[in-house]
């Protein structure tokens, strides 16, 4: 599933706004979490995750044409750790898909 | 350190896009629903300039009960990783620049 069809399914399951409303809310959101961790803030979404940053320790790194030795500094990445309910629920998917 | 959660989501689509606060609330979490019904019928999702939310089988290994030793398998599952994409990547990284002068 891309943004797109996210937006449109979105746009499916409720009755009141316009698919320009729906797409400017998405895009919305996605900005504010994307904000958010650029802050250094984290994002908790009860039954679906979290999202933190990771400390990369600096390290040394070679410039993979020329094999020179370069310093890279230490840096932050984003990392998700999945909420009870989505664990649980992706798993209900694959017993059904072996049952199948 | 503070977290962003939902309520903050849907006052941001209140302010901003003019949303009533029901209509927000309902965005913000059919938002997160459809993300999490999708990877629950196994199918990734890709949101360009934020991440792409992955689906991996991980066959059954063996594992032990950390307080009496015993082993017992860790049974086959799935899980769902997340990789944060150019853009979101090259923001944090931006950040942590700052945070560190």
């Amino acid at each position: 599933m891309t943004k797109s069809e996210l937006i449109e399914t979105i746009l499916s399951r409720q009755g009141q706004l316009s698919s320009k409303d729906v797409e400017l809310a998405v895009k919305t959101v996605l900005e504010h979490m994307s904000q958010a961790l650029s802050d250094g803030e984290r994002i908790e979404i009860r039954g679906f995750g979290s999202f933190s940053l990771h400390f990369r320790e600096p390290r040394r790194g070679r410039n993979p044409k020329t094999g020179d030795a370069v310093e890279l500094p230490g840096k932050y990445v984003p990392h998700f750790t999945p909420g009870k309910e989505l664990r649980e629920r992706v798993n209900i998917g694959l017993r059904s898909e072996s049952q199948a | 350190m503070v977290a962003l959660t939902k309520s903050e989501m849907a006052e941001r689509l209140f302010e901003e896009l003019g949303l009533n606060k029901r209509e927000a609330k309902e965005i913000v979490e059919l938002f997160f629903e459809e993300i999490r019904g999708c990877l629950e019928n196994n199918e990734q999702v890709k949101l360009s300039g934020f991440g792409n939310f992955d689906l991996r089988d991980k066959s059954q290994r063996p594992g032990r009960n950390p307080k009496t030793g015993e082993e017992i398998p860790i049974s086959a599952r799935r899980v769902v990783t997340f990789r944060p994409g150019q853009k979101l990547k090259a923001r944090v990284e931006e950040y942590a620049g700052t945070d560190t002068q």
